[in-house]
């Protein structure tokens, strides 16, 4: 099985995907020529030409109102935005039409946005930010943030099959930084469906995306300690496995969710109020939170490194959780 | 690319030669009476504490809607607004249906999810708009995109309001609908008021159309109460884009003949203003038309008249006797299933 990156693994699959599908095609900011400002779709306008990977102008509102009407005319578009923060300019299309249009006109909307999110690099307060929360409270959106090369391009075929706007964010920090083998043939990912990055039961750590890079390694001192910790990757937030969090929450008795978003009604808080409601008698501690303070992302490295949590921010609090 | 006013429809002749036989002129008419008619409707409806939530006409805006309705083809889509009833009549709305969805109930197009005119039958090839003006232009520039990628020959009508064309919406569509060259023609209701804001504080130039120019398209300013008028240039624009050559900006000129919605008497508009454009009435005006131009004998208007009377009657009892959702239903379809996706326009 090939190794590939994070990012070759996105390309490689919606290169797969647009192979075997003729309706689906890209529309995006610089994504032709120069192949996105990553280069997920580099070479992608030579084999499937200027009419199916479209330099669109500066536009993000054109580009995810124009993915959702050519999605309801039977295409399936895949958007890119340049950055997951200018998703902003496009709230409306997605939030005001995308999401409520089969609710009230039942009519499929099967577009994906991709979205390169979360930060590292200082990328400063407008190329760093997670915003996988503002959505996951807008009914009609489904949102992905794929951990690893292999569920990078399984839930990117799985989001272009759906019927429904996927928010698929996928993590620029990983793009080149994580790699892993990955099926050469097509394959599908189902949503709603957590996976155990690490397996444990002293304590369960509940996560996605980058953080859960963050978590493996922590996860990986605390076993120096003797302290076994469970790793779940939900991989998708809406819909989440609340099924796999609760069981493993049972069965570990203590829990720590942990997102690179803010703190103040982040996805985390859903977790927790989850937990507290259905498998609180089964806590042996209060539900830990370990988020990004509530701030802009800062750009100086010291500032955004204070910002992002860290290894040690999350082995702390496991220990705190483990002496409990 | 300066901006061209239309002028008038005169002769049955001229109508001829714009496509329109005379069968076809006497459906104009119906249209144009069913339209209003099920917006008069609407109002006592209201009135009698039928219609939750508020009520939204487009009195005046008959001949527009019917006008551009009425050019499109088969095949082609749109994204009607609230002044348009007259489009979801043409393109074959059943009006017991649009009555079910004033009242909230299960039969309406959207089942009680949503109101007023903020629905469409995507069979009939319209979807429903939403309240953030003109936040449709870009769906409709969308589906054009997808025509143009396709190579089909079909046309994407989207609409707007002289208010709503000062957001960045309108902007960002006319721009990629121009770089593109896409299939789609931009209709602009100008009623003169959005909400209570005069043109003058809404655009600074003479004309929404002159904008066009700004795109690299075309841009026309029709009469918006001359039904004829009106299909000649809709047709014109349409068939120009379906033969790829591009967009268009439609001006329909007319004025807001009631408030905004039930609760606005309009105050603000000037009353020698309504004066003049009720001498103009759309469907007054064509109904005289039909009587010079095109012998509409008095049995065949009575006629008419009359089985729009007993169509729109037989709808309202249809739609009073359809049931109100089943609040057990709520959440269902706030996502689609992959067999909602078997329906003909995703294909």
């Amino acid at each position: 099985m090939p190794e590939l990156t994070y990012i070759q693994a996105i390309s490689e699959g919606l290169r797969q995907e647009m192979r075997r599908d003729q309706r689906v095609f890209v529309l995006g900011e610089d994504v032709g020529v120069y192949g996105g400002a990553f280069k997920v779709t580099l070479g992608f306008q030579e084999e499937f030409g200027p009419w199916r990977v479209i330099d669109t102008p500066l536009s993000e509102t054109a580009i995810v109102g124009g993915a959702t009407g050519s999605a309801l005319m039977g295409l399936r578009p895949v958007a890119e935005m340049q950055f997951a923060d200018f998703i902003s300019c496009a709230w409306d299309q997605l939030v005001t039409v995308a999401a409520k249009q089969h609710f009230r006109g039942s009519t499929p909307v099967p577009i994906v946005v991709r979205l390169p999110s979360g930060g590292g690099f200082s990328g400063g307060p407008f190329h760093s930010q997670n915003p996988e929360s503002s959505f996951a409270h807008i009914p009609g959106l489904k949102i992905v943030c794929p951990s690893t090369p292999h569920d990078a391009k399984g839930l990117l075929a799985s989001a272009i099959e759906d019927p429904n706007p996927v928010l698929y964010f996928e993590h620029k920090h990983l793009y080149r930084r994580i790699k892993g083998e990955v099926p050469e043939e097509r394959y599908t990912i189902p949503f709603g469906e957590a996976r155990v990055a690490r397996e444990g039961d002293d304590a369960v750590v509940v996560t996605w995306g980058a953080m859960v890079h963050t978590a493996l390694e922590a996860a990986s001192e605390l076993a120096n300690d003797g302290t076994e910790v469970e790793i779940l990757d939900l991989r998708t937030l809406i819909p989440w496995d609340r099924e796999r969090v609760l069981e493993s929450v049972r069965r570990c008795s203590k829990v720590l969710v942990l997102h690179e978003d803010t703190r103040t009604g982040g996805f985390g808080a859903e977790i927790a109020a989850t937990i507290a409601e259905d498998a609180f008698e089964h806590l042996d501690a209060p539900v830990k939170r370990v988020a990004a303070p509530d701030t802009p992302v800062p750009f100086s490295p010291v500032l955004e490194k204070a910002y992002i949590p860290q290894v040690e921010d999350v082995t702390g609090a496991l220990r705190e959780l483990a002496e409990y | 690319m300066a901006v061209r006013e239309a002028e008038p429809v005169g002769s049955l002749q001229e109508v001829k030669e714009a496509g329109l036989d005379r069968e076809d002129l006497l459906g104009i008419y119906r249209h144009m009476l069913i339209t209003r008619g099920i917006e008069e409707r609407g109002h006592i409806l209201y009135k009698q504490g039928k219609i939750p939530g508020s009520f939204y006409t487009g009195r005046g805006n008959e001949a527009a809607a019917v006008g551009v309705g009425t050019a499109m083809g088969p095949n082609d889509v749109g994204t009607p607004l609230h002044r348009d009833m007259g489009v979801h009549i043409t393109r074959g709305v059943e009006p017991w249906r649009i009555f079910a969805q004033y009242m909230g109930r299960e039969g309406g197009p959207t089942r009680g999810r949503d109101g007023n005119v903020h629905m469409a039958v995507p069979e009939l090839g319209l979807h429903p708009m939403v309240s953030h003006l003109p936040a449709m232009l870009p769906v409709a520039a969308g589906m054009a995109l997808a025509f143009k990628i396709r190579g089909d020959h079909r046309v994407a009508v989207g609409w707007f309001g002289e208010g709503a064309a000062a957001r960045g919406d309108a902007h960002e569509s006319m721009n990629m609908a121009g770089v593109r060259q896409l299939p789609i023609v931009f209709v602009c209701d100008n009623n003169q008021w959005a909400y209570s804001t005069p043109t003058y504080l809404s655009y600074p130039v003479e004309h929404i159309a002159d904008r066009a120019a700004a795109y690299g398209f075309d841009g026309v300013v029709v009469d918006g109460t001359d039904v004829l008028a009106v299909f000649r240039e809709a047709r014109r624009a349409i068939e120009k884009a379906r033969e790829g050559g591009g967009p268009t900006v439609l001006e329909c000129l007319t004025l807001r003949m009631e408030g905004h919605a039930v609760h606005d008497d309009a105050f603000y508009v000037p009353k020698e203003m309504f004066e003049q454009w009720a001498a103009q009435d759309p469907i007054e005006r064509y109904r005289s038309w039909l009587h010079d131009h095109a012998g509409m004998s008095d049995d065949e208007e009575g006629d008419i008249t009359s089985s729009v009377k007993r169509l729109l009657n037989d709808a309202l009892e249809r739609a009073e006797e359809s049931l109100l959702p089943d609040p057990a239903g709520l959440v269902d379809g706030v996502f689609a299933s992959p067999e909602d996706l078997d329906t003909p326009h995703h294909k």
